[in-house]
Parts: structure tokens; C-alpha cells; sequence
């Protein structure tokens, strides 16, 4: 392109400096957005992987079972397999620290075969000239070693000693040395296999055997053979498997918020549509102009794409700048999983990330050049001849209602609606959203039309005419309101789906916490725990009528999915729980087991389904009696009852108890009591109502990014009213001069655009709220459902709605009229003059 | 007699135990005492109670082709104190450690390996009752009338059978070997030398027959090296008129003697106990070591009861640098005994403490 004609389109997009820059703007947040999300969860994925590969050091295949793990006579049966070169033992244990507040991994380890298998958790002693000590120091029963990030964190070094939580018991264990080869990244502690086993009440289990297999050993076969010799609950995995289960069970919360940035780059896009849209229709006859000079459609094409590409790709470059700014940000405040806990313990660097940033950087060129086709598509169309009269813009306002296309769409989200998800990722849902929003903005002409319509029943003058006006050009109303619907509907739709979440949580934790008093040794099944003398004796307290042990552990159910939880507890039959749907009581001499819908999903479980669970190494036959309703465990959870429980397993320690207080017993007073029995420091006491509002604090902070992103797509969609109204003033101006010569005042003039502003953003509006509702709908019965396995109660906040319905149509009225004033301020005598 | 193990061994025990003063004080090890008799194949097996413990078997090997080649296996047993009121499977009581080497004057120096385990059923272990011990693979063990040892290194590997000619042959006083002045430091030791060796051996990615005499130690103890002692240097001799002769000597910081013993059994004989005074080593020739830089006599002036015998290796290199796995650092390797001039024995020799200063 000539630099004649550079000058002519590029430099077109200085003059409208606002425009620009809001379009700019609106593309530099949607890049920014989706660029930080995919760094902070690429890094904290990485960072992850990483750990579990350290973890799993050397190994070909890793045999796990339960989180309390197995038999540890396992281990010497697979190390002595004639396709096993080397294999290692592990416990795995979270470690609580009084002193600290905190829980620690600890990895429980052979010293003598750490090398073979994963010498990144090879112990060394401090004094490192000593090597021949590092074996049998590595040996002694209280010896710690930390990794180079524990030691940091905990602010301990060798030589010091640090206090973990064993059972209900607090035991002093010497910092002996360090894991240097664990890394900077990975706070982790590392002691003797045996002397885990005693310190912290499991003997004879451990939770994994690493393997290495010999030399031309086929990995699938060696797989196969060893899957056949395992107990019940326990599988065989090759490390790849476990970490793309582990990556698997964060898929969908990182979908979920690429799909909020994509919002924000959609919006980006539209805005350049709305501003080169109605820069086309300003600038028509300088183009009829320019083609009349000899300019060929082709190029005209190209430079008005060429705009909405410079558009791009400045929006594109500063959200790489933003996106990173983001993202060191979240790495500081929120941590890599933005606040969600899911990887805990895991603390990423921030790194440019030159492929993410490239698809951005595209990303935003083709919201750029999308919002720029359709302008530029009707640029070429343009008849030059025609287009050189005054008035002829008008023609690109003609909007053709499509009932048929709306209905199409809407028909097809809510066929898209009823597909499962691909790979645990609920796409159709998304599509199906995405149906509803074009859906709705295909409506908006057809209720523009129907608002004025009603609008002009008063004979008041201003009224009519903007009825008239309205009428005559229902493009302008749309391509204004679009902006409303889209913005006004996301924003509806969050508010709505996270209003119905958190007060379903709210329930739900009312309903899973009905004990006055609760006493957690273990809150993330970490190494306290309660003995039956223990539970006896908070049993025995004065002002104590009932106690509800809970014991927690993870179950194995095959090597296709993560681990589910374990809950063993008195249920009273089920009554205990949040069920949700049918529940099928079990016949006579049959054990029933409630699953968590999340199970059911996964497991394809449902009431009345057989059921095998691997207690304390043996298959235990359960019948599914119902489903029941879980936000906490989003790999699944089955509650049984905890005699039964015992029964199968002769385990007879609990994690938690709720107590349940005589009348007129004071908590405090028991509370004491209980720290009496127990110890400072060793067990969390806790009431219903402090759970429930920590529960809530970590329900908000997970959200928290949400609610960011969600402000920012609202923003962006009112940026959009404001520039639509903005440059549709200016392109109005000898509209506005006529009607000043017709005798109507500047204040009169400025009412009529007013007017004009919150008919159609009252139109864009209530079709927000309808289209938003219905996109919440989506979002709680299949994205959330899909993704997250959860259901949940609707619950709308209508206050809310309607508030925010008032100030966007305020805020929309506003923008016109201000744009208004704006237009006008120059002669009405050379406004009008232009055209004639 | 595998002392420079038995010192690796109780470096790491002892130095465990030091850097760790808040651990309880140390089991009660069962002394060695004078007057204690030796029951066989019983006293073959292991002595869990004591602290330290070994079987070390040496020789020399001769394949189809007539390449002569030294080799050596030695198992370990130490008891380390830890865990003992542990019930758990993995507590690391015992542990049980293996040294395998081949000398080849075809490499130039050791081809060696090693393997340290905790003690547990079925993986590692040291059976008390008759000579067994493995660490997987690895083992040594006394079946009927023979030990047989297999050893695979990857590198290296070896299945050989040892077939003893005659009785064990007890040392020092009835299997109690004195190591220095003061009788605490003592050790219940016997040999079996004369052992007919036949097998197979892999070198190079060749497995080869082989064919070969021996010699087996087994001893054990629970006390530690006496003070003072720097390192010390021993012998095994197979004589070729049948008879046999261990001899050892502590040394000191400057290199000097601080106690010596033998002993030495004529073809068809009795064994005979040899006193400090019967016993001198004079260092000879000398070699330093490329990649330790510790000096080595190779060659050996030995004086035992007045007869003066002369002592040469295989090879110069037969030094054993495990510095980068356990730290170990010495020189053990097959040597052949010469008298007048005539070669009158072959067996092995070992020299510990040349390289580092002992750490006890």
C-alpha cells in the first residue's frame, strides 16, 4: 500500500482518537487476560509436572493405591519380579507443623535405593566432606532432611530441629541435612522409610513402589503382568499417567477462565467492529471519492482491514505486556493455581512465554481483522456513484430482521446442550453460549422495533421522533445495543451462576456440618489423627451427648481416574447427607455407600449400582443407596458408614470428630476440655459456623479471579456502548444541525439522543438479562455439571439484576448524551452545510 | 580378611552414631571372647548380634585360554543400632553390603561393583544357621558340601562353585584373632583356604569357563578399630603344596606395626598361630595411584617365622576408588608369593589407610 494511501486509512484511525483507543484497549485486556491465564496455569502446570517428575525421579512404572496406602509386603514380591531392575518404597505423608500452621510433605524413603530410582530425593547430611555417614544418617529415626524451598519457608536450617504432628502427638525431629536435588521449587522433607512408618502410626503400609525396569523390558507388558498381581485398590501406572491425571483434575477450571479471556477478546473484537463500522458510514463518501479517482475495490478492502489489523496488533503487543504484568502479579499474591488449591505446594517462576505470546499476539490481529471484515466487506459493495450523495450511509443501516436465524440459534444451543463433554472439557456448553448470545443480538432489531413501537404511543414530539428514528435506521440501535446484549448477558449469567454456587454452598455446608463442635486432627488427611483412647475420652467429657468420628482416606478404583475420597462416619442411613435425587435402601445384609455426583459421573454410578470398594487391601461389596451432593472433593467422594468401615478394616483411628453438646453446654467450655485431653497445638477446634465461614472465604478467593474478569467483560461492553453512541453522534451531526434549524434546542436535541440512548440500551438490556439468564442456565446444568460434576440450586438475585439493569441503561443514556454534546458543539449552520 | 571393609563398614556405623549424640545409646553388642568354640556349618551363618561382620572370598582364575584373572566377592553384615524396638519391616537393623571385583591385567585395573541394602526378607539378608547371604541377585551361600557365589555386575558377572578341600582353619587362638594389645580388640575369625574353584565368567560380553583355587574369611566382631591404627595390610595365600597363610599387620600413623599375627598351615598339617613377633612386612616396590595420588607398595618383603618371602602383584593398578559412591579408597588385589626366587603361592593382598587418614 502506497504511503498516499496509509495516510488515508491508517493515520484515519488517529483522528478518532477515543474510538481507537478504547478498540485498542478492549483487545489489549481480552490478550492480557487470556495470555496471563495461560502463563500462570502453563508455569504452574510446569512447575507441577516437574515436581511429579521428581517425584517419580528414574521410574518406568509407579504402584499406588489409597493415600493410607498398602501392605508393604507388596514391595518385596514386585522388587524381586524378574522384570524389575530397581524399585524403591515410599510413604507418603502430609506432615502437620504445629509451629508453623502449616502441613509439609514428607516423603518416607529407603536411603539405600533412593539412588536407583530417584536420586533427586537423595538425602545428603550437612557436612558433606563426611560422605561415608550420609547412609546410616540418613537412617536414624528423628533425622529430617529438607528440600532447599522447606528450609527456606520454614525458615530452619541443618542442624535445628523442627516439630511435626504425629498422631495426636507432638515429636521433635533434628534437621540433618538437605534434599538438594528436590530444587528451589518444591518445599518437601525426606526421613527413613521405617522410621515414617513408626513415627506416625503405619506399620506395614506404605503408598508407593517406584520401579525401574531392566533393560529392553516392554513397559506395557511389564504393566500388564505386574496389574495382575495386585491387590484391590492398588494400581500400576507409568509416571506419565499419574501426572496427566493429576494435570486432568485443573483441565477444566483452566478452560473455564480461558474461556472468560476469550470473552474479553470477542468483545475487543466487536468494538473494532462497532467503531470501524460506523467510521465506514462517516467516511462513505470519501471513499465513493476515492474510488471514483481510481481506487479499485480490492484496496479499499485491504486498508480498511489493514486499520482493524494496526488496531490488533498494538492491542496484541500491549496485552503481551499486560499479560506478563498479570502474571507476575497472580504469581505474587494468588499463587499458580489463581487462588483454586490446586497446586498447593508448588511455586512457579514467572518466564516469557514466546509461544503463548505469538498465538495471542495472533489472537488479537484476527479480533482485529474481524471486527474490521464487515465494514470493509460493505465499503466494497458500495455503489461510488451513489454513495457520493449525501444520505446514502443511511443504506448500511438497513437492518433486515432474522427470526429465522435467531430461531435457528437458539433452537441449536439448546440441542447443544444436551451433548456430553469432550475429554472432561464441556465445549458444547461453550458453543451452545456462544449460540445464545448471537442469538439474542439477531432478536435485537426485531425488540428495538418493538420498543419504539410501544415507545411512540405518547404524541409528544420527541418521543416520535425517536421512534421515527429508530424505525428508519434499526442498524444504529443494533450495532449500539449488540454491545448492551453481550455485556449485559455475561455479566447476568456470572452473577446469577455464582450466586446460585455460593448459596448452594452455603446449604450444602450447613447440611454436611451438623455437629456443634468439631475437632480435626488432619484437615487434608495430613499425619495427625485420633486414637480410640482419644475418642473415647472426648466421648466421656461432661456436656458431650454424641460423638461422630470421621475417617478419611482415598480409594483406588481402577487406573483410569485420580484416587476417590473416602468418608467413613455415622450417616444414619443417609440421612446425614446432602443427597440429591432418589435414594434406593439397601436390602437386608447389604452394605450401603452414598457417592458424591461427582463419582457418579466419573463412575458412571447411579442408585441401586453395585458397588466394589478396596477396604484395607480386600474388595468390599457396597450398594449404592444415593447421591449425594459434594463441592469439596471434584475427583469424587463415597461416604460409608463407619462401622462398616471398621468392620472391613479393623481400623479404628479417626481424622476428625463432631461433637454434639448436651443443652446448656458451652462450646469454650468443651473446646477447653477437649485441648486438655489432647494437647495445645495438636488438633484444630472448630464451631459449625467458623468452617463454614472459612469455607466461604476460600469459595470467594477462588472466584476472585472470576469476579475480575467478569468486571472487565462488562467494562469492555459499556466502553462499547459509549464508543457506538460516540461515533454515531458525530456521524449524526448534520442530523443534529437540521434539527436545530427546525427550531428544536440544543437541550431539546440532547434529550432526543438521551432518549434514543435508553430505548435501546433499555431494549439491549432486557434481552440481556433474558439471554443472560438462559446462558446461566447453561452455565450451571452443563458447563458446571461437565467440568466440575457439581449441581446446583438457580438461585437469582434479583435486586442485584435489577440494579445493575438501571445503571447500564443510565450509564448508556449518559454516554449518548455526552457524545451528543460533543457533536453539537461546532455551528448548526456548517453542520448542515456540509451535506448541501 | 576384608578389614578395609569392615573399617568402610564401621566408619559409617560409628560416625552415625557420633554425629548423632541425641540417639540412644548404643545396643549392647555381644564382646568376643577368648575360649569360644566354633561349631560348623552353624557358625558359617551370620551373627546378628555382633556388630560387624563378613565374608570375603578371593582367588585367582584361569580361563579355557589360560588368561589368569583375580577376583574377589565380599558380603557384609553390620548392625547398626537403628530401629531396633522398630516392628516395621523396613527397619534398617541390619544392613547387608556387597563388594564384587575382577582383576584383569587385560583392562589394566579393577572392574568392581557394589550394593547396599537394609536387611529384608526376600531382598537382602544374612541368615544365621549356615553361610547365606544376598542382596538380590547377589549372593554367597553353603549349600551340602560347597559355596557357590553369583555375582552380576552389568560390567562383570561371575557363578562360580567353591569346594573345600579340608576343614576351616580357625585363627589366632581357636577363631579368636587378637588386633592389637589390649585382648577387647578382637574379632571370632576362620578361613577356608584351598577352595577348588570352577564356573563361568562374563568380562567383555563374553561368558567363559573358568577354573581357579580360592580362599574364604568369615569373621566377625563388635568392637572397633583399636586406637592409633591408621589402616593395615594382610594377606591370603593359597601355597601350592596345599597349605595356606593368612598374615596381617595394623599400622600406625608413620607406618609402623602396631600388632601382627598369622597363621600358617603346612600341606596335611595343623595350623600354627603366629605371634607379633613371627610377622613383618617390609614395603618394596612402590606405585602411586593416577587418580588418587595415595602410594602403594606393591611389592612386598614378608618375614614370617624367619623365612623370608617375597610378595608380587598380578598388576600394578589393582586399586579399588569408590569415592564417588561410599568414599572408599584402597588397594586389594592378587599377588603370588615367591620364596628363593620360586613362586611357592598365589592369593590376594590387601592395604587400607594409604589414601586418607581413617576416619574413627
Amino acid at each position: 500500500m502506497s504511503r498516499v494511501l496509509g495516510r488515508i486509512f491508517v493515520a484515519s484511525l488517529a483522528r478518532r482518537r477515543l474510538a481507537t483507543a478504547l478498540s485498542l484497549f478492549a483487545i489489549a485486556l481480552g490478550v492480557a487476560l487470556g495470555l496471563a491465564v495461560q502463563i500462570i496455569h502453563g508455569a504452574a502446570l510446569d512447575e507441577f509436572g516437574r515436581g511429579m517428575r521428581l517425584l517419580s525421579g528414574e521410574a518406568d512404572l509407579q504402584v499406588a493405591g489409597s493415600r493410607d496406602g498398602f501392605d508393604d509386603a507388596l514391595y518385596g514380591r514386585l522388587a524381586m519380579r524378574d522384570e524389575v531392575a530397581d524399585a524403591s518404597p515410599v510413604v507418603e505423608l502430609e506432615v502437620r507443623l504445629p509451629a508453623h500452621d502449616r502441613s509439609l510433605s514428607l516423603f518416607g524413603l529407603d536411603a539405600l535405593r533412593v539412588a536407583y530410582v530417584h536420586p533427586a530425593l537423595m538425602p545428603q547430611q550437612v557436612d558433606d566432606a563426611r560422605r561415608d555417614d550420609v547412609a546410616l544418617a540418613a537412617l536414624q529415626p528423628d533425622a529430617l532432611f529438607l528440600s532447599p524451598a522447606a528450609q527456606a519457608e520454614l525458615g530452619v536450617s541443618a542442624g535445628e530441629r523442627l516439630d511435626v504432628l504425629a498422631g495426636a502427638r507432638v515429636v521433635s525431629l533434628r534437621v540433618a541435612g538437605a534434599v538438594p536435588g528436590a530444587g528451589q521449587g518444591r518445599a518437601l522433607a525426606v526421613m527413613d522409610i521405617a522410621a515414617a512408618q513408626q513415627l506416625f502410626g503405619r506399620p506395614g503400609r506404605i503408598t508407593r513402589i517406584d520401579l525401574r525396569l531392566k533393560p529392553g523390558i516392554d513397559v506395557g507388558a511389564a504393566r500388564d503382568a505386574l496389574a495382575a498381581d495386585l491387590p484391590a485398590g492398588v494400581a500400576v501406572l507409568t509416571p506419565h499417567a499419574a501426572e496427566e491425571l493429576a494435570a486432568g483434575l485443573s483441565r477444566a477450571y483452566r478452560v473455564n477462565l480461558t474461556m472468560l479471556a476469550a470473552i474479553a477478546l470477542v468483545t475487543g473484537g466487536f468494538l473494532v467492529f462497532s467503531t470501524q463500522f460506523l467510521a465506514v458510514a462517516r467516511r462513505r463518501q470519501e471513499f465513493a471519492f476515492l474510488r471514483a479517482l481510481g481506487l479499485g475495490r480490492g484496496a479499499l478492502m485491504r486498508g480498511l482491514l489493514i486499520e482493524g489489523a494496526v488496531v490488533g496488533i498494538a492491542g496484541g503487543l500491549l496485552g503481551i505486556a499486560f499479560g506478563h504484568g498479570i502474571a507476575a502479579v497472580a504469581f505474587d499474591v494468588a499463587g499458580g493455581d489463581l487462588g483454586a488449591g490446586y497446586f498447593s505446594g508448588v511455586s512457579p517462576a514467572l518466564r516469557f512465554d514466546l509461544a503463548a505470546s505469538g498465538t495471542y499476539l495472533l489472537l488479537g490481529v484476527l479480533a482485529g481483522l474481524a471486527g474490521a471484515w464487515l465494514p470493509a466487506r460493505e465499503a466494497r459493495h458500495m455503489l461510488p456513484a451513489r454513495a457520493l450523495k449525501s444520505g446514502d450511509e443511511a443504506s448500511m443501516f438497513r437492518f433486515h430482521p432474522r427470526p429465522r436465524r435467531a430461531a435457528a440459534c437458539l433452537a441449536g444451543a439448546a440441542v447443544l446442550c444436551l451433548l456430553p463433554p469432550l475429554a472432561g472439557v464441556p465445549v458444547f456448553g461453550y458453543l451452545a453460549v456462544a449460540l445464545i448470545l448471537v442469538g439474542a443480538v439477531l432478536v435485537l432489531p426485531m425488540l428495538v422495533r418493538g420498543v419504539t413501537r410501544v415507545a411512540s404511543r405518547p404524541r409528544r414530539a420527541l418521543w416520535r421522533l425517536a421512534n421515527a428514528r429508530l424505525a428508519a435506521a434499526p442498524g444504529q440501535g443494533v450495532v449500539a445495543g449488540a454491545g448492551v446484549v453481550a455485556s449485559v448477558a455475561l455479566a447476568v449469567a456470572m452473577a446469577i451462576m455464582v450466586a446460585s454456587f455460593r448459596d448452594s454452598v452455603d446449604r450444602w455446608l450447613t447440611a454436611v456440618l451438623p455437629a456443634d463442635l468439631y475437632v480435626s486432627a488432619s484437615p487434608q488427611g495430613t499425619s495427625g489423627f485420633l486414637d480410640p483412647a482419644a475418642l473415647a475420652r472426648i466421648a466421656a467429657l461432661p456436656g458431650v451427648s454424641r460423638t461422630m468420628p470421621v475417617r478419611f482416606d482415598t480409594l483406588r478404583l481402577d487406573d483410569r481416574h485420580l484416587p476417590v475420597s473416602l468418608i467413613a462416619r455415622p450417616l444414619d442411613g443417609g440421612k446425614l447427607l446432602p443427597l440429591v435425587g432418589l435414594s434406593v435402601p439397601p436390602s437386608a445384609g447389604e452394605k450401603p455407600a452414598w457417592v458424591s455426583e461427582a463419582m457418579a459421573d466419573l463412575f458412571a454410578l447411579g442408585a441401586g449400582d453395585r458397588i466394589v470398594l478396596p477396604l484395607g487391601g480386600n474388595p468390599v461389596a457396597f450398594r449404592v443407596a444415593g447421591v449425594w451432593r459434594d463441592y469439596a472433593r471434584q475427583q469424587g467422594a463415597v461416604a460409608i458408614e463407619l462401622a462398616d468401615y471398621r468392620a472391613a478394616t479393623g481400623d479404628l483411628v479417626a481424622n476428625d470428630v463432631g461433637v454434639f453438646l448436651a443443652a446448656g453446654t458451652s462450646f469454650d467450655t468443651v473446646a477447653a476440655a477437649v485441648r486438655d485431653i489432647l494437647g495445645e497445638n495438636t488438633v484444630r477446634i472448630a464451631s459449625p459456623g467458623e468452617i463454614r465461614a472459612r469455607s466461604l472465604a476460600i469459595f470467594d478467593r477462588t472466584f476472585l479471579v472470576t469476579y475480575a474478569m467478569e468486571a472487565v467483560a462488562v467494562l469492555i461492553g459499556l466502553f462499547g456502548v459509549s464508543t457506538s453512541f460516540a461515533v454515531l453522534a458525530i456521524a449524526r451531526r448534520k442530523e443534529f444541525g437540521m434539527l436545530r434549524h427546525l427550531g428544536m434546542t440544543r437541550r431539546e436535541v440532547g434529550r432526543l439522543i438521551t432518549l434514543e440512548g435508553v430505548l435501546t440500551a433499555a431494549a439491549g438490556t432486557v434481552l440481556g438479562l433474558l439471554a443472560g439468564t438462559a446462558v446461566a442456565f447453561v452455565l450451571i446444568e452443563v458447563v458446571n455439571r461437565q467440568s466440575f460434576h457439581w449441581s446446583m440450586d438457580l438461585h437469582v438475585p434479583f435486586g442485584g439484576l435489577l440494579a445493575f439493569a438501571a445503571i447500564v441503561i443510565a450509564l448508556a443514556g449518559l454516554a449518548a448524551r455526552v457524545s451528543g454534546y460533543q457533536a453539537m458543539r461546532g455551528s448548526a449552520l456548517l453542520a448542515v452545510r456540509e451535506d448541501w | 580378611m576384608g578389614w578395609r571393609r569392615i573399617w568402610r563398614a564401621l566408619a559409617l556405623a560409628v560416625c552415625g552414631v557420633l554425629a548423632m549424640p541425641a540417639v540412644k545409646a548404643e545396643p549392647d553388642y555381644p564382646p568376643v571372647l577368648p575360649g569360644t568354640v566354633l561349631r560348623f556349618p552353624e557358625d558359617g551363618g551370620a551373627h546378628p548380634d555382633f556388630r560387624t561382620e563378613w565374608w570375603y572370598v578371593t582367588g585367582w582364575i584361569t580361563d579355557e585360554r589360560g588368561v589368569e584373572r583375580g577376583f574377589q566377592v565380599t558380603f557384609f553384615r553390620v548392625r547398626t543400632g537403628i530401629g531396633e524396638d522398630n516392628p516395621s519391616r523396613f527397619a534398617p537393623r541390619q544392613l547387608v553390603l556387597a563388594h564384587a571385583a575382577i582383576a584383569d591385567p587385560a583392562a589394566g585395573r579393577l572392574l568392581h561393583a557394589e550394593r547396599s541394602e537394609r536387611a529384608l526378607d526376600p531382598l537382602a539378608g544374612a541368615d544365621p544357621g549356615a553361610t547365606r547371604v544376598w542382596i538380590r541377585d547377589w549372593q554367597l551361600a553353603w549349600t551340602q558340601d560347597h559355596y557357590r557365589s553369583r555375582i552380576d555386575a552389568g560390567s562383570f558377572a561371575f557363578d562360580l562353585r567353591f569346594d573345600p578341600s579340608g576343614l576351616p582353619v580357625l585363627n589366632g587362638d581357636n577363631g579368636f584373632s587378637q588386633k592389637a594389645t589390649d585382648p577387647k580388640h578382637a574379632s571370632h575369625y576362620y578361613s577356608r583356604p584351598q577352595l577348588a574353584v570352577s564356573g563361568a565368567l562374563r568380562v567383555d560380553g563374553a561368558t567363559v569357563p573358568v577354573t581357579g583355587r580360592a580362599w574364604l574369611d568369615h569373621e566377625w566382631s563388635s568392637e572397633l578399630l583399636p586406637e592409633g591404627a591408621r589402616g593395615w595390610d594382610w594377606i591370603g595365600i593359597n601355597l601350592h603344596d596345599g597349605g595356606s597363610l593368612m598374615a596381617f599387620r595394623m599400622r600406625d600413623e608413620r607406618g609402623a606395626a602396631l600388632w601382627s599375627a598369622g597363621t600358617l598351615r603346612a600341606a596335611g598339617g595343623e595350623p600354627r598361630a603366629l605371634r607379633p613377633g613371627q610377622v613383618a612386612f617390609t614395603p618394596q616396590r612402590r606405585w602411586r595411584s593416577p587418580r588418587t595420588g595415595a602410594e602403594y607398595a606393591v611389592e612386598w618383603l614378608i618375614d614370617i617365622d624367619g623365612r623370608r618371602l617375597e610378595l608380587r602383584p598380578l598388576m600394578d593398578d589393582q586399586e579399588l576408588d569408590s569415592r564417588r559412591s561410599t568414599g572408599a579408597v584402597y588397594w586389594e588385589g592378587a599377588v603370588r608369593l615367591f620364596e628363593s626366587g620360586r613362586e611357592i603361592g598365589r592369593g590376594y593382598l590387601e592395604m587400607t589407610g594409604y589414601a586418607e587418614r581413617l576416619r574413627m
